[in-house]
């Protein structure tokens, strides 16, 4: 029997277009344009001037509180302008533009393939270099990893948990890094092994990945304290507590963090941005995006520069099918709808999800009929349908009561209703409304 | 037994219990006895009972033990407006201070027509859904969503969609300031203002901040902060912020130049007399005279409403063909 999470969860179907798709290196466009708020935390403060000439790799945005991360110049040319651009919010947020001009790099970097194993730094110098680099989680959820990698006084870590899961449908990027650049995802893991002072590493991964998870055990032999760990396919298993319980069956207290049970997590897409951080000094300025569709010509994985209009990611995949109905940055299920195709990819863009007309548009809601679809399917065992009816109410405190808090959003409950209801949609209303009343109480 | 006596040993245990209990009660009664100001009593009376929190307590209740507790100084019923205050003033041997009643004003005008929907939304119909979401379906990110979260809010049915514009209008006679929709709105477009001289206000009808070419590329009555006004009023009521220019509704003296020199049509004129035949200086004007001029008379204003009403509960279908048309030409 095969490893999973015990509450919940759903089977949609998986569309991995991609899976045999190897990493192609995408064309460098003509223009970036570098958001400096593409992390979760304070907007980075941008320290170049207009026309200015920067390398690839050059820091253009500092780091702008402790929750926030550097922004590195994806490309060589010259500052045009700062302008603020809407972004999948709809909102205009701050911009730097930068006109390519070749392809220059700073030269710490190291531009070679030639694996290095042997880890120099000592733990404190390596969450240096990751909040220097720039890295965030590329889960989706752009965490700045460097305070993932600092253990808080008086807790203890035991085990470090590496997510190579990808539970959502259409998404192959993480797949293709753990087939191409295996070998240096592991040394990152052992990088972050060294950092938050673990010996033991595991990695979970879904049984649709058959081919990764042969490859990596193959190479786990050769790296002490590493372990692969096929997982059941079951969506959400890539949230954060969902891989915990599945991995090490152990359970996050309601509002803890993963620390609590002695385990950090890691995506593998992380490791591997931490292994060129630390071993070649390379900034986070570029990475693996699946552009995905089923009308697609021709789906791919690319390697592309954070700044790249969405746009030239469709082109390099055949040009838009003339049925779409949305544009999706990140997989189907919790992936965000775009405004436009000029929305620049930033170190969150895991894919870019091209969906017929068809299959995008939602169906117009009918009344509850308590088959509780919603509270079997729900992964935090909450009663979705309970915390939509307090949302409508504006019951807000006795929503709290029903844990309302611990929703991780991934859309199960909405996609199982056969009454169309927009649960998540009303959960969200719930959550940011109680968010509000804990903040003014705590004020 | 036989029957006679079983009646009368019913009727003296079931009174024996019935004294019991009034004894006991009458105790209770006395022993825990909650002291209440009488006043309390009888400010809650002259209230509106309508519990619509607008004063900023919980009910009616709750704002006469405050009127009692604390002095009415700093307290206002805006739904009973000065009449009540006085009326609760007497009660408590206060004087009121008299406070100009305000009235919803809807700052947004970007009907359809004026403010073209760039994408399509199909999630839950909740304006603060939305705005937690995105910034709207059209190219402005400040104005109204047009899912009409504050009708629903109103307690004195004083807010309609209209189906034509997709904007919330307000009904000033019901309107009685409570703030409900003001709170309620994600977008902070509506705005309590001074009901103003025979009711008349002008008021710019746009919240935008951006710089004037985007904000007319969003939409074509908008606010592009080009300073006319300011310029032109008379009465320094007029401030410009961040390509906004905002009407201080105490230093206006009403004299519509602002009205006339606006390029877009975005300040707004409230229940004047029609103008005497003088050319318009943009469409945006003329819309907004015509539909002034029918509120004058409050006859067909009402009939307005009605019509509003019945095309709503119809919006439903044609709403959703419209949708569809949206989508196609976005493919």
């Amino acid at each position: 029997m095969l490893k999973t999470f015990s509450k919940g969860g759903i089977h949609p179907p998986e569309n991995k277009l991609t899976a045999n798709k190897q990493i192609e290196m995408l064309a460098l466009p003509k223009t970036v344009v570098v958001p400096v708020a593409q992390h979760i935390g304070a907007p980075a403060k941008i320290i170049v001037k207009r026309g200015d000439m920067v390398k690839a790799g050059q820091i253009i945005a500092e780091s702008g509180g402790f929750i926030s991360a550097n922004i590195h110049s994806p490309v060589s040319g010259k500052v045009t302008k700062f302008d603020k651009i809407i972004d999948t919010s709809g909102y205009k947020k701050d911009t730097v533009i930068i006109e390519v001009e070749g392809d220059e790099w700073v030269d710490t970097i190291d531009k070679s393939d030639t694996l290095i194993k042997e880890i120099s730094l000592s733990p404190e110098e390596i969450v240096k270099r990751v909040n220097d680099s720039g890295v965030v989680g590329l889960g989706g959820a752009t965490f700045p990893s460097y305070v993932k990698l600092m253990v808080p006084k008086g807790k203890k870590a035991d085990v470090l948990i590496l997510n190579g899961v990808e539970c959502e449908p259409y998404l192959t990027s993480d797949h293709r890094l753990m087939l191409e650049k295996g070998e240096e995802m592991l040394v990152g893991v052992k990088i972050i092994m060294k950092a938050i002072n673990v010996n033991k590493a595991i990695i979970g991964i879904e049984n649709n990945k058959k081919d990764a998870i042969e490859h990596l055990t193959t190479l786990c032999q050769g790296y002490d304290g590493i372990t692969v760990v096929p997982l059941k396919v079951k969506y959400p298993q890539g949230g954060e507590k969902q891989l915990i319980k599945a991995t090490i069956n152990r359970e996050i207290p309601s509002g803890a963090l993963p620390i609590e049970v002695g385990a950090v997590v890691q995506n593998v897409g992380t490791a591997f941005a931490v292994y060129e951080a630390v071993q070649k000094n390379k900034p986070l300025f570029e990475r693996v995006i699946t552009i995905t569709g089923k009308s697609l010509k021709n789906p791919s994985n690319f390697l592309v520069r954070v700044g790249t209009a969405t746009s030239n990611l469709i082109e390099a995949a055949g040009g838009l099918p003339e049925d779409t109905g949305k544009i999706i940055s990140g997989g189907p299920m919790m992936g965000k709808a775009l405004l436009n195709d000029q929305s620049p990819v930033t170190k969150g863009t895991s894919g870019i999800l091209i969906m017929p007309e068809v299959e995008s548009q939602r169906r117009k809601m009918l009344p509850c009929i308590r088959c509780a679809k919603c509270v079997s399917v729900c992964p935090m065992g909450l009663e979705p349908f309970l915390l939509m009816t307090y949302s409508v109410k504006k019951e807000y405190e006795r929503e709290e009561k029903e844990r309302v808090m611990d929703c991780i959003e991934c859309g199960s409950c909405s996609y199982v209703c056969p009454s169309d209801r927009p649960l998540l949609d009303y959960i969200r209303l719930g959550k940011s409304e109680i968010g509000k009343i804990i903040r003014s109480r705590k004020a | 037994m036989n029957e006679n006596e079983v009646i009368i040993a019913t009727i003296i245990t079931i009174s024996s219990i019935g004294i019991l209990a009034a004894v006991i009660l009458y105790w209770a009664s006395q022993k825990f006895k909650v002291i209440e100001d009488p006043r309390i009593d009888e400010v809650d009376e002259a209230l509106p009972a309508a519990n619509c929190g607008g004063c900023g307590y919980a009910g009616c209740r709750n704002f006469a033990e405050a009127c009692v507790k604390d002095g009415i100084d700093d307290l206002f019923c805006p739904v009973g407006g000065n009449e009540t205050m006085q009326a609760v003033a007497k009660v408590l041997g206060l004087t009121a201070s008299e406070k100009e009643r305000e009235i919803a004003v809807v700052r947004c005008s970007g009907s359809p027509t004026h403010r073209p929907r760039t994408n399509a939304y199909d999630g839950a119909e909740n304006c603060t859904i939305v705005a937690s979401l995105y910034s709207g379906e059209t190219g402005c990110q400040y104005g109204c969503l047009g899912l009409g979260e504050c009708v629903e809010v109103c307690n004195f049915d004083a807010i309609h969609m209209n189906p034509i514009t997709n904007l919330p209008e307000v009904t000033e006679d019901n309107c009685t300031g409570c703030n409900a929709c003001v709170a309620i709105c994600p977008k902070d477009i509506i705005e309590l203002r001074p009901i103003g001289k025979k009711s008349r206000k002008i008021y710019v009808s746009c919240i935008n901040e951006d710089k004037g070419g985007a904000a007319k590329k969003a939409c074509a009555v908008a606010c592009i902060g080009c300073s006319k006004c300011f310029k032109v009023c008379a009465f320094e009521a007029i401030t410009m912020n961040n390509f906004l220019a905002y009407i201080d509704p105490n230093a206006c003296k009403l004299c519509r130049k602002c009205v006339d020199v606006c390029p877009t049509g975005a300040i707004h004129e409230l229940n004047f007399p029609p103008r005497k035949a003088k050319p318009a200086t943009a469409g945006g004007t003329t819309a907004v005279k015509k539909a002034v001029a029918k509120k004058a008379e409050p006859k067909e204003g009402i009939n307005l409403i009605e019509t509003a009403k019945k095309a709503a509960e119809k919006k439903g279908t044609d709403s959703k063909e419209e949708k569809k048309d949206n989508d196609n030409k976005e493919s």
